[in-house]
């Protein structure tokens, strides 16, 4: 067979492969993607998440447009040129082309800047501490991270759960966070993203459920043995249930009082959901404020500093009996 | 012929590679790594420059009259190496030795100082233990301490081989290393005086 | 005296643990029998551990890494089998505080005593032997920065045996670094085992950057040096620039540990998140110091195998030191979620997307020498192939990440696992397993067996698409890190999936072993008779295999950018010279690993408050330097007759190849 026939015949067969590779690849890629329904980044249930899920199809996209024909003319050139294939054009001093240069170097720069500005608005618009715009009311939350659980306070009802989340569908949810003792990192993947909580610190983050659930949440940031055992649940549930849930809460047994904080305080393992009432109010200000006043910038009232005493005693004369 | 050539300039270009000049720019190049050093602890010292605890601040710990003797200490000890300095390159084996001796007895008195320094504060109850802002200038002052102890150490050890040796090409570069080590401290030390103790009374 | 050391400090109650140190007291105690046998102790002696030849020593810090590859693979399979288990209420068979540690040593030995021995291995012996140079600029130091790293390694093994590791992550985050939530001497044997090591390192930055620009042979100008050399340079200033940040940073953790400061405590004034910022500031520069070397054997490689000049020189050079300068204006991608604000992150994150230009621009450059080239298909090739498709996907994820928003939820996960595995693995580990493959016969004399080298890249390949791709599929489905149990039954058949890639990895590793065994044994077959087995394009593969101790009989004069391919088109290689002059050689040494081993008993005697023999060691060192600085007997010349008849010697391996 001559030259240009085979040139021409295989030149054919890339033209028909090219037409098949895109069904190819669906058919390949379509259990994958589906599959991917139920995976949490990819099956948000609040805004947030599903901003973030764009976003990350988006960038993905942007990048895959220079990855897939990297990858491809990797693999081609690599079976093209070898040494068997003498029929290949060989071009031994050849190693410089400014038309190349030109072009490898502008297509990465024109990406990179339509990702600067995805990346400029994208990280304005899912600042954790902006507020959500909605005309709902927000729910306001203060997580405190313990060794090793989650401590959620609702200082407009003044109660308070371990390793549970109960929140109302559709209602803005405001975070206030901090920690106890070591950094660890608050996320729901359903619902978005994430934020370190750290001691002596105070950050915020702003989430929404869009649809009712049972939302899996975890600490991001390695903490220590019992990191693993930081699981909770988010229970988006209708207003009214969550208000009847808020009733029910309010009559607990179990009371938040320093005291009671003071025993939480201590390391332990997995902690069954609980749920307290009467929390202590000031008690998550008077929490940050424990190492907080150190840094200079005393911003504490007097009564928060008086709780921040009793607390910084309680738990220091627990220590000392520990050890 | 051309081979001839060519192992000449080779051999003319190795002894290229036996002269100080390597020497020198490599501790060059370890001076600046140090000074990378220093740079952390500075930055450190900045940001944790007002986390007293509720204890002790700079403005009530220092006393700024001590702390210009100690700089004073510090310039002069520069100069005397200077000195030092140029009799090497005159050749005057017997005026290193006495001006390093000088230099080593100046750098001394600096230290004596801090450590009375350290002391006075660990009495006062202001010791590193007792808030951030201590822990950085502690360490900050303490590191600058500690170079310049081994600087004395070095400059004993060199006096000694100047006076075994002779200046010959190997102590030269040594002096060199170690003027540049002493006037590399004295540069960190005026950081240290202003952007430490000046700091806390402007 | 013994401080804190007690026998209750031996792990008796651990049965994997005392497993693992009957078997490393065994094959201990068969090295030992060998060398007697054999008669070695005063060969290994005077021929490697007192060497200040570069060659030789980087030949040691390869076997370094290798042997602790061994030992970072085996915490990874352990690891993989947990989580492979621990489901729902299953507990695996891994207690947290074991796993905790396994994972930060997997983490501290791969980066500090696998992936920069390794390159620092490939930069000795290649860049002098490139740049025309007989030696490094400081052959003492040279031995020293080995045998501190060498140490740095003993330390992080024994403390397995005696005491106990960090369990805290491999950058070791306050406050659970601190004293009060990590009381044990784990995080100590950390810190010391890094500050050593570290301090190896930060000595051949040194060296290499003065030896790069002051001992290059007379005509190559910085843009006649192989881009191998240009990766080395821009590596070695990357460390001497960070590394400090290192020794710092470790140092007041240190003095919250020891002396009771406050730099990271939670109280009276620390501030852990200066810390965070401190250590990436070190830590992201550290990735680009593990990778620009293999960017640079690939380089050559690829341009050798492709009988092609490498694609756009300049561009490299320029796509090097670009990235080489980005790295240090994005350490905050590794925390875009600890809370700054919007403009910080959104600036940190365009730098690092802006990094992903040279390295693209590398990758098309590698491409354009592949095109209208004649590729031989050797293992090296295979790893540099499987290197670009690899490195294009970790470095797209990578991308990803570095979009906050994006990070917000994928931070931590075991996507971002998968993403730096996938770049270190595809990138790192790839190219100086390729790297090895082509400068093997250079130090030893003879080629690597093929088969077992393609098949442990094959094992590599794909042991890393199964180990990993599962993971990006799980970080997506929200699966965080370092969980040692969890309660989601859907996770677990990815990890099962993993765990087989991990073995079949480890079919890789040895594959590698069984290769260097086999071409040992091989050897008299697989010689290198000419010095250039692959018909290669730079200096380096104009001298013998193996290389004499001198290098170069006679200094090269270097006028075009391939010289030695330029000498061979054009019958100028291989000359004779017309006469040999004496060479000026530095003495081997023992101050090196004098110092290290007193450098040794130091961090031993800290991390157990031993005081008073951490001061006799400190001193020791001192003394010993200080004698050193004493001795004027530390080089002599080779005689010119000897210089002759090794390299008689050599031309006539030369006749005899032709």
């Amino acid at each position: 067979m001559s030259n240009s026939r085979l040139w021409a015949r295989l030149a054919g067969a890339r033209a028909s492969c090219l037409r098949a590779a895109p069904r190819a690849a669906c058919a390949a890629l379509l259990p994958l993607l589906l599959s991917g329904c139920d995976w949490a980044l990819f099956a948000p249930k609040g805004d947030i998440g599903v901003q973030t899920k764009n976003l990350i199809l988006i960038a993905s996209g942007l990048m895959l447009l220079v990855v897939i024909p990297v990858i491809l003319l990797t693999l081609y050139f690599g079976w093209r040129y070898r040494e068997t294939n003498t029929r290949a054009r060989y071009e031994p001093k050849w190693s410089h082309s400014t038309s190349i240069e030109v072009v490898v170097w502008t297509i990465p720069c024109i990406i990179v800047a339509i990702l600067g500005v995805l990346i400029w608005k994208t990280t304005h618009e899912l600042d954790p501490y902006k507020p959500l715009e909605s005309e709902v009311a927000p729910l306001r939350i203060e997580v405190v991270a313990l060794d090793w659980k989650w401590l959620f306070i609702y200082p407009d009802y003044g109660i308070a759960t371990i390793n549970q989340l109960p929140v109302p569908v559709g209602t803005p949810l405001e975070f206030k966070l901090t920690a106890q003792s070591m950094m660890n990192s608050f996320f729901i993947p359903q619902l978005g993203t994430q934020i370190y909580a750290m001691a002596g610190m105070q950050t915020r983050l702003h989430l929404i459920a869009d649809e009712p659930g049972v939302f899996p949440g975890l600490s991001a940031a390695y903490s220590g043995p019992g990191f693993s055992d930081m699981h909770f649940l988010t229970h988006a549930t209708s207003r009214a249930e969550f208000d009847a849930w808020v009733k029910q809460a309010q009559s607990a047994p179990q009371k938040l009082d320093a005291a009671a904080y003071e025993r939480l305080a201590q390391p332990s393992g997995r902690m069954e959901p609980a749920v307290f009432s009467q929390v202590q109010p000031a008690l998550f200000d008077a929490i940050v404020n424990l190492y907080m006043h150190d840094h200079g910038t005393p911003r504490a009232t007097a009564k928060q500093l008086a709780l921040t005493q009793s607390l910084e005693q309680a738990i220091a004369s627990e220590l000392c009996s520990a050890n | 012929m051309s081979h001839l050539t060519l192992s000449d300039a080779a051999g003319a270009h190795e002894e290229h590679h036996d002269d100080g000049s390597k020497t020198t720019m490599g501790f060059w190049i370890y001076l600046m790594s140090d000074c990378l050093i220093f740079a952390v602890l500075f930055a450190t010292f900045a940001v944790l420059g007002n986390s007293t605890a509720g204890g002790h601040t700079g403005a009530e710990l220092f006393h700024l009259p001590f702390v210009l003797g100690e700089t004073m200490l510090l310039l002069i000890s520069s100069f005397t190496f200077g000195v030092a300095m140029l009799g090497m390159q005159a050749g005057r084996k017997q005026q290193v030795i006495t001006w390093l001796g000088i230099t080593f007895l100046v750098g001394a008195g600096f230290i004596v100082m801090e450590l009375y320094e350290f002391s006075v504060l660990l009495a006062e109850g202001a010791g590193p233990s007792t808030s951030a802002y201590l822990s950085a200038y502690f360490t900050l002052v303490g590191t600058h301490g500690l170079h310049v102890s081994f600087g004395l150490i070095w400059i004993l050890v060199l006096m000694h081989q100047v006076h075994r040796f002779g200046l010959d090409g190997i102590v030269t570069r040594r002096l060199s290393c170690l003027s540049m080590f002493w006037h590399f401290l004295d540069l960190v030390w005026i950081c240290v005086f202003t952007f430490v103790y000046l700091r806390e009374f402007v | 005296m013994f401080g804190k050391l007690t026998l209750e400090a031996v792990p008796y109650h651990e049965p994997i643990i005392m497993g693992t140190l009957g078997v490393v007291i065994l094959l201990g105690l068969a090295l030992v029998a060998a060398m007697t046998y054999y008669r070695k102790w005063g060969y290994i002696w005077t021929e490697w551990i007192t060497t200040v030849d570069h060659k030789r020593i980087g030949a040691m810090y390869i076997i370094l890494a290798l042997i602790m590859l061994l030992r970072g693979f085996a915490d990874a399979i352990m690891m993989r089998a947990q989580q492979a288990m621990a489901v729902g209420d299953a507990a695996g068979y891994l207690p947290p505080h074991h796993y905790d540690q396994i994972f930060t040593a997997h983490g501290v030995i791969m980066i500090f005593f696998v992936a920069t021995p390794l390159i620092l291995g490939l930069m000795n012996v290649v860049v002098p032997l490139q740049i025309g140079a007989r030696d490094v600029a400081y052959p003492l130091v040279n031995s020293l920065g080995f045998w501190l790293s060498a140490v740095g390694a003993v330390l992080v093994m024994i403390s397995m045996f005696v005491g106990d590791f960090a369990a805290t992550g491999w950058v070791a985050y306050p406050p659970l670094s601190g004293l009060q939530y990590s009381p044990t001497v784990g995080v100590d044997y950390y810190i010391w085992s890094l500050q050593i090591s570290g301090l190896g390192t930060t000595l051949s930055g040194i060296n290499f950057i003065v030896t790069i620009l002051r001992m290059r042979a007379p005509g190559m100008n910085l843009m006649k040096m192989p881009v191998f050399t240009w990766t080395a340079l821009i590596t070695n200033i990357l460390i001497v620039a960070v590394f400090p940040v290192l020794t710092a940073t470790l140092a007041l953790l240190t003095m919250d540990r020891y002396f009771d400061m406050h730099f990271f405590t939670n109280e009276l004034g620390g501030n852990a998140m200066m810390y965070i910022n401190l250590i990436w500031i070190w830590g992201h520069p550290e990735v680009y110091i593990l990778i620009l070397p293999a960017f640079g054997a690939f380089s050559e490689i690829i341009a050798t195998f492709s009988r092609k000049p490498l694609f756009g020189y300049k561009s490299m050079v320029y796509a090097t030191s670009s990235i080489g300068i980005l790295s240090f204006f994005v350490w905050l991608h590794h925390f875009f979620t600890m809370g700054s604000g919007a403009n910080v992150n959104a600036f940190f994150g365009i730098m690092t997307s802006i990094i992903s230009i040279p390295t693209g621009v590398k990758l098309f450059n590698w491409l354009f020498t592949m095109f209208r080239g004649r590729i031989r298909y050797h293992s090296a090739t295979l790893w540099t192939i499987g290197f670009m498709v690899t490195f294009a996907i970790g470095g797209m994820t990578g991308v990803l990440l570095a979009v906050p928003g994006a990070d917000f939820v994928l931070h931590n996960s075991l996507f971002l696992v998968a993403h730096f595995h996938n770049v270190i693995i595809g990138g790192v580990v790839f190219g100086c397993l390729a790297g090895l493959t082509f400068w093997f016969p250079k130090v030893y004399g003879f080629t690597l067996n093929e088969f077992w080298g393609k098949t442990s890249f094959w094992c590599w390949l794909i042991g890393f698409f199964l180990a990993f791709m599962p993971l990006y599929i799980l970080g997506f489905k929200g699966m965080t890190r370092r969980m040692n149990h969890y309660p989601h039954a859907d996770w677990q058949p990815y990890l099962i999936v993993a765990l087989v890639g991990a073995v079949i990895i480890g079919l890789g590793i040895l594959s590698l072993l069984i290769q260097i065994a086999v071409s040992i044994k091989d050897r008299k077959q697989n010689r290198d008779l000419t010095g250039d087995p692959w018909d290669a394009r730079s200096l380096e593969w104009a001298t013998a295999s193996p290389v004499p101790s001198y290098n170069f009989a006679v200094t090269p004069e270097i006028t075009s950018l391939e010289q030695h391919w330029d000498n061979k088109q054009s019958g100028r290689a291989y000359v004779r010279p017309a006469k040999y002059d004496p060479i000026h050689m530095p003495r081997n040494t023992a101050v090196g690993f004098a110092i290290s081993m007193w450098g040794l008993l130091l961090c031993f005697a800290l991390v157990w408050h031993m005081w008073a023999v951490a001061v006799g060691s400190l001193v020791a060192i001192v003394i010993t330097f200080v004698v050193r600085s004493y001795d004027r007997d530390v080089d002599f010349y080779i005689p010119a007759a000897e210089v002759e008849s090794i390299e008689n010697a050599r031309y006539e391996r030369l006749q005899e190849a032709a």
